[in-house]
């Protein structure tokens, strides 16, 4: 007997690397992608009465080969590309093998092509690698199905259209278009971690997809430092999940969270990616979060954080990814060595760039109200709180903006470190 | 497949007329091209007379209107084409990254329709 749970195990396992092979052999996505889904259907009737088989990967291949040959066949296609679908699901039939690392990196490569824009990029990764159903990626990113559908849709027919190949290219493009992945996933991973319009703060189903596909990618690109750095990058990032928010689901900040509620699991399989990145020797953007944030979980208490080598690795970012939001985070390390007048001293310049962000606010509001500048704090806050889009967020901010009320002015208040907050 | 590249750039973009810039301009093309029809990628190309020549015509409720230049009056213009067979997008998207034009134009890569036979 093969129960729920089990079902959802082999569907992880087994469903990228079958629209893989479908894909590789038909060359055509929809056609691959719901054959693949026909055989899961089956097998869900199946499996229950017959038992689970032995190779469940082979029988669900098998099946999904058969099927697709009906798929073709029902498709819009032109009877001569039905024919070439045909033909081709017979020739894998007799001869193909099973999936390659290749396919499913090609399958990756092709969901995360730059000729598609990036919206489109996470949702087919989405549905077509991770297996997650339209109506789930709707949800999750917040539009309607219909919205969703057309996105799908719209993408998929530029594939088929332009003729974007399921391929993995010459070494010479290979680091450029792996690295287009690698943003797809962060993406992914960013949406989960702070969703800019939900009601809730962490959407864990998102972060969950985002930690399989960073996995599932050092599977397939073993020996890229940033693939390495990217996955020790969410490990440990999400490693701070439950600590993260409280039982209402508001944010608690880094100085005040738990750390005992953090996954050490987590914490030392991301060390363990950083240090397996490092010995490949080609430090890069990924591997330099992935240190900042190790550095982060290697602190027992919030006070023992050492902001002197974050500052230097924000330092090490900023000339290979030069940015204002990478400035805003380094003049937040900055402020705990050397006090908030000193931080916003290096945000100076950078208004315009970040005027739309709402971290920036929101990490100026902390500073100006750590410098005693609480009238100037209170502004920023109700910036911060006028560009939320997330509730918790905003009930959040508007906690942080009432403490100003009564805090002492800059006169009063010595300036300095304020790490024991 | 079949890929129509379509190079388009300001007029003011580019190696000024009668430089040397130019002259390295014009050895490029005529090396980018012998390149495609050596890799057997070429159809055809061809450079565009400038827009001052360009006339558009409409017709509208029967009525033919005939305009003096080009259909859309925007920053960069369309300059030449070329089309190319080639296995699939990233081969077209390779050579457009090459086109001596793609460092100061941009260059649109449009895949051609398939009309079935009539």
């Amino acid at each position: 007997m093969i129960d729920n749970s089990g079902f959802e195990s082999i569907f992880r396992h087994e469903w990228s690397r079958l629209v893989a092979t479908l894909v590789r052999d038909l060359g055509d996505l929809d056609i691959a992608e719901d054959a693949a889904q026909d055989a899961f259907m089956e097998a869900s009737t199946r499996w229950p009465d017959s038992g689970l088989p032995d190779r469940p990967g082979a029988w669900l291949l098998t099946v999904a080969r058969r099927k697709s040959i009906d798929r073709a066949r029902q498709s819009n296609r032109s009877a001569a590309r039905q024919q070439k679908l045909v033909d081709n699901a017979r020739w894998a039939e007799q001869s193909a093998s099973p999936a390659l690392v290749d396919d499913q990196l090609a399958l990756l490569l092709g969901c995360c092509h730059p000729a598609l824009n990036l919206d489109a990029q996470v949702a087919l990764t989405l549905r077509v690698v991770a297996g997650l159903t339209t109506e789930q990626i709707a949800r999750a990113f917040l539009v309607t199905e219909p919205t969703m559908v057309r996105r799908i849709t719209r993408a998929k027919t530029k594939i088929r259209m332009a003729g974007i190949p399921f391929i993995v290219p010459d070494r010479e493009v290979l680091t450029t278009r792996i690295n287009s992945i690698s943003q797809v996933v962060y993406l992914i991973f960013t949406e989960g971690h702070s969703s800019a319009s939900s009601t809730k703060l962490i959407r864990g189903d998102l972060c969950d997809e985002a930690l399989w596909l960073s996995d599932l990618l050092v599977k397939l690109v073993p020996n890229d430092p940033e693939v390495l750095g990217l996955a020790a990058l969410i490990q440990l990032t999400d490693s701070r999940r439950q600590a993260r928010t409280d039982d209402d689901g508001a944010p608690v900040l880094l100085e005040d969270q738990d750390r005992g509620r953090w996954n050490r699991q987590q914490i030392e399989h991301g060390l363990r990616l950083i240090a397996e990145a490092h010995a490949l020797g080609q430090l890069g953007p990924f591997q330099i979060q992935a240190s900042i944030q190790a550095l982060h979980c290697a602190a027992p208490q919030f006070a023992d954080t050492d902001w002197v080598r974050i500052v230097t690795l924000y330092d090490l970012l900023i000339l290979r990814q030069p940015s204002a939001v990478v400035a805003l985070n380094r003049a937040a390390a900055l402020s705990h060595i050397e006090g908030p007048e000193a931080a916003l001293a290096t945000l100076v310049g950078l208004e315009e760039a970040l005027d739309g962000y709402i971290h920036f606010h929101v990490a100026r509001a902390e500073l100006l109200s750590q410098a005693g500048r609480s009238r100037e704090a209170d502004e920023a806050y109700e910036r911060a709180i006028g560009q939320s889009t997330n509730q918790a967020e905003q009930k959040h901010l508007q906690r942080r903006r009432q403490r100003l009320v009564g805090l002492p002015t800059r006169t009063d208040r010595a300036t300095g470190s304020s790490d024991s907050d | 497949m079949q890929y129509m590249l379509l190079l388009y750039s300001a007029p003011d973009a580019g190696p000024a007329d009668g430089s040397p810039e130019q002259m390295a301009q014009m050895q490029a093309w005529f090396a980018y091209t012998d390149a495609l029809a050596a890799a057997g990628a070429l159809v055809s190309g061809e450079p565009l007379q400038g827009i001052d020549t360009a006339t558009t015509v409409q017709v509208r409720d029967g009525e033919t209107l005939t305009v003096d230049g080009p259909f859309a009056e925007t920053k960069e213009l369309l300059g030449g084409f070329y089309l190319l067979e080639v296995p699939d997008l990233d081969a077209a998207l390779g050579w457009a990254a090459k086109c001596p034009l793609a460092p100061y134009g941009s260059v649109e890569v449009r895949p051609l329709m398939v009309l079935p036979p009539r």
